[in-house]
């Protein structure tokens, strides 16, 4: 059994990456992110450290500004480290978003499609695949239809489906849920938790949400505000499947956010 | 009561909506045209020049009918069309290619860039003078002043709309695994080409616009009779009637060209994308 599989059971206790029974999906030394030069630089991220266990769900929450995304980014490759390290297992990273990013001359069987079209299938080999990839996400008999006819939460399952279709060891999610409402939210969260555990990927969620943290996650990572660091990280030892509104979940969330508020006060912004 | 008797009368009009909306979309065009050759009428009725100056809507009409019976209508009709088409042709085969390398190299891009801008600018009918000098009154020349007026058209609207790409989708796509010739074969052309749409049908017009300059002002015998050289001769035998007869089917071509496949296109590829489209027609 792969130590992620254990952290998900709850039975690993905290382990620093150096100490990690498998070798991390995704390990993060000492990374500084600089925008900007001279008099005008603003670090991102300055010494941010981290690693993520194979198949491990790890959540990232802090105030605006404290470099979340960017420290995606950097996971992602669309970005590179002023200094430090970046190593990602398993190929490239899958990537989601706030927007579900559609694109909207595809039907949605063609954007799930598009991953495997560029590693090189011809249009309709891949038909059964996608059909796989939308039951999963629960969006059956979809197919055909186009991106404007969907609602806001449909569209996040087509961009899951997409990103589960690049079959990337490491799917990264930038506020995927930020801009859909609460009952499609705690409906996604279901399915996400589902799905993450079924296909065992390793996923790097970034969110403001703190109970969204740890509705999901194995571990939350609270990042601090500039320059974006590790201010602490908490284990979620708590059984599967949760709820938003277990008593445990809220009594965690409780403690995070306390932490989360002196970190942005401390900054003096919101 | 009232608001219940209001959704039942919009329920029983749903079934004609389709004919109606049709009927109110036309009733206004309809009576603009009448309203116009209304207004012509009343000037040719008051006489304030000269009636061979001021021919009445009568007077076109029978100068209509007598060009198509001798065919003239539709040679010139057709000469001018399929120039124009051929014209259309060539500046969107070197227009495309020249959009594709401004959005692509940057190098390009800063070089042609501004100048490709410039040239949309400027109105075609100055390529008349050096097609003239350079290619004599010939169909080249004629040919020559289409493609000017039009390949910038086509080179601008691509090169822009895969500039205008959101930056969302790109993102998207390189996430995927797109790079280099993938990313635009899968996200930046098809993500372009409403846009690149836009830019044929404003060539389009560029075109047809060149094309009455260059037949307006190009003269030979062996040049045949385009809807420019019917205009032309309208001058020359000092006969409005004829004058007014080339303008409505320059007119009508440029509108029915445009409402029929350039129209449609942009519409379908809208409605596709579930873009939302003002209604100009």
């Amino acid at each position: 059994m792969s130590g992620a599989l254990a952290r998900r059971q709850g039975a690993a206790a905290v382990t620093p990456w150096t100490a990690w029974p498998d070798p991390p999906a995704i390990r993060l030394d000492e990374v500084r992110r600089v925008f900007g030069s001279g008099a005008h630089a603003v670090a991102a991220l300055d010494g941010v450290s981290l690693a993520v266990g194979l198949g491990e769900f790890v959540c990232v929450v802090g105030g605006s500004g404290c470099g979340k995304s960017t420290l995606l980014s950097l996971i992602a490759g669309l970005d590179r480290p002023t200094s430090g390290r970046v190593e990602v297992d398993g190929g490239r990273p899958a990537l989601m978003f706030q927007d579900a990013g559609l694109l909207p001359w595809l039907t949605v069987a063609g954007n799930v499609e598009l991953p495997m079209r560029l590693r090189g299938a011809r249009r309709g080999d891949c038909a059964a695949e996608v059909d796989r990839l939308l039951r999963l996400v629960r969006l059956d008999g979809a197919a055909p239809r186009r991106p404007h006819q969907l609602s806001g939460g449909m569209r996040q399952r087509v961009a899951l489906a997409r990103a589960l279709a690049q079959r990337s060891e490491v799917l990264l999610m930038d506020e995927p849920f930020a801009a859909v409402d609460a009952i499609t939210r705690d409906l996604l969260h279901e399915d996400l938790a589902r799905i993450a555990t079924e296909t065992a990927i390793t996923v790097v969620l970034v969110t403001h949400d703190v109970r969204e943290a740890v509705r999901l996650g194995d571990r939350v990572v609270l990042l601090s505000s500039r320059p974006g660091r590790v201010a602490e990280e908490f284990d979620v030892d708590l059984p599967r499947p949760r709820r938003s509104d277990d008593p445990a979940v809220a009594t965690l969330s409780q403690r995070i956010t306390a932490r989360l508020r002196e970190e942005v006060a401390r900054h003096g912004r919101g | 009561m009232a608001v219940a008797e209001a959704r039942f009368a919009i329920a029983h009009q749903a079934p004609r909506s389709r004919l109606h909306s049709a009927v109110r979309a036309a009733a206004p065009k309809l009576t603009a045209v009448a309203v116009l050759l209304a207004v012509w009428q009343l000037v040719v009725i008051l006489h304030l020049r000269p009636g061979y100056l001021v021919p009445g809507p009568r007077d076109v009409w029978s100068t209509f009918a007598e060009q198509w019976r001798e065919g003239h209508v539709l040679g010139a009709v057709w000469t001018s069309l399929s120039r124009s088409a051929v014209g259309f042709a060539i500046a969107v085969l070197i227009g495309t290619p020249l959009g594709l390398l401004m959005a692509r190299v940057a190098l390009v891009r800063l070089a042609a860039g501004s100048l490709v801008a410039a040239l949309q600018s400027l109105p075609s009918v100055v390529w008349v003078v050096p097609g003239l000098l350079l290619l004599g009154p010939s169909p080249s020349t004629i040919l020559f002043v289409v493609v000017m007026g039009a390949a910038p058209s086509v080179a601008l609207g691509l090169a822009q709309a895969v500039e205008q790409t959101p930056p969302l989708l790109v993102d998207v796509g390189r996430a995927a695994g797109a790079r280099g010739l993938a990313l635009y074969r899968h996200v930046l052309l098809p993500a372009a080409f409403p846009g690149y749409v836009a830019g044929l049908r404003q060539a389009w017009s560029f075109a047809w616009r060149s094309l009455m300059a260059a037949e307006l002002i190009t003269q030979s015998a062996d040049l045949g009779l385009g809807l420019g050289q019917l205009l032309d001769s309208g001058r020359q035998t000092l006969d409005m009637s004829l004058s007014i007869t080339a303008i409505l089917l320059i007119l009508a071509v440029g509108v029915a060209v445009d409402a029929l496949v350039f129209s449609p296109l942009s519409r379908g590829v809208n409605r596709r994308r579930g873009l939302l489209e003002v209604r100009t027609s």
